[in-house]
């Protein structure tokens, strides 16, 4: 019961402090996990991120259910994954109900076109960083990817099966005659 | 009532079953349910939150779905929301977790990863490419040759590794300068 709790409160203030998500929150998670806890070792906690971000959903969830599930299987998995979520919750719920009253007042309308073109440009950011290196044609299935998104408002759910499936040929072709 | 929670529930499902890629690859997954197919909200409205979700802890994916479920259907509508996003990635990750060491070297698994890699790109320039140049009239991200200059410039601060909270922060006391209620 215990190490429930830890769990449960580790999480929590991991799911107070993540501002801006993903990537921001990776050093205090580490800190909580390898330092603090001692629930993963360094290695474990490379192998943890690959597979966070390999699956899908918010990085700080799948690191809550891996943490959690390692050290008390299902119950530590849903107490780690209530301590990332109920910051979140109570903090934006406050907000909506909040936002619903003063989005109308003309300061709060002031800010908020000052920081619209602000968001565009911290989403425009990481593609830099994400096309360098990469081949052109697989920036031109990007490009052709986010046009068919965007411009005909196809759900990027297909892009991403029809990709997954891709990948399963490719293993598949190149597993013949390599192993077994 | 019932109606819109099991949309919001199947649509909150498919963001976390989805989801890959994390924060701004789930974004235009996010806009296509949430502004295109439910129209729950309009574009500058999806932008508001992604304003505040930076400001605010907590992944943009569980900020959405406890915003926009309250949105919808009040208290009960977000706490269905942020529950339905969550069970994917508990679900997966847990069997995930449990096949870990199997699955970690399994060629199928990697060879996934990869070539799902562009989709996850194309998906972020897409959220960029919504905002940047929405369908409708209805909330624009850029109305003037300001927004353009805040846009430059917050990418600038963002590309020298200025903390994003800050440059949100700072252009929203740009934009109350700058549109001065009179």
């Amino acid at each position: 019961m215990r190490e429930l709790f830890n769990i449960f409160w580790s999480f929590l203030k991991i799911g107070a402090f993540t501002f801006g998500g993903g990537y921001a929150m990776i050093p205090l998670i580490q800190y909580e996990v390898i330092n603090n806890r001692r629930w993963l070792s360094e290695r474990e906690f490379v192998d943890l991120l690959t597979l966070a971000q390999a699956a899908p959903g918010p990085i700080a969830l799948n690191t809550a259910v891996f943490v959690g599930y390692k050290e008390r299987k299902y119950l530590g998995a849903l107490a780690a994954v209530l301590g990332v979520v109920v910051p979140s919750f109570v903090i934006i719920l406050l907000v909506a109900i909040f936002f619903n009253n003063i989005r109308q007042n003309p300061w709060v309308d002031a800010a908020f076109r000052g920081m619209r073109p602000a968001v565009v440009a911290l989403i425009v950011a990481p593609i830099v960083g994400l096309t360098k290196g990469m081949h052109w044609a697989l920036i031109a299935v990007a490009l052709a990817v986010a046009l068919a998104v965007w411009y005909w408002g196809i759900s990027p759910i297909l892009f991403l099966v029809a990709g997954a499936l891709v990948g399963i040929l490719i293993a598949a072709y190149r597993g013949k005659g390599v192993e077994r | 009532m019932i109606a819109t929670l099991l949309q919001l529930v199947w649509s909150y499902l498919k963001i976390g079953f989805f989801g890959f890629g994390g924060g701004y690859a789930m974004l235009s997954l996010i806009h296509s349910e949430v502004v295109v197919r439910n129209e729950w909200l309009t574009n500058g409205e999806f932008s508001d939150i992604i304003a505040i979700s930076q400001m605010t802890p907590g992944p943009i994916a569980l900020n959405s779905a406890t915003y926009i479920g309250y949105e919808v259907a009040g208290v009960l509508g977000s706490v269905v929301a942020t529950v339905a996003v969550c069970i994917p990635a508990l679900t997966l990750m847990m069997l995930l977790t449990r096949f870990f060491l199997k699955l970690h070297n399994n060629r199928y698994v990697q060879s996934v990863v990869v070539s799902m890699r562009p989709v996850v790109v194309g998906m972020i320039m897409s959220a960029a490419l919504l905002l940047i140049f929405p369908h409708s009239d209805d909330g624009r991200s850029f109305i003037d040759g300001w927004s353009w200059l805040i846009f430059a410039l917050a990418l600038l601060g963002s590309a020298k590794k200025i903390n994003p909270i800050l440059l949100i922060v700072l252009s929203g006391i740009a934009g109350i300068i700058i549109y001065w209620p009179q």
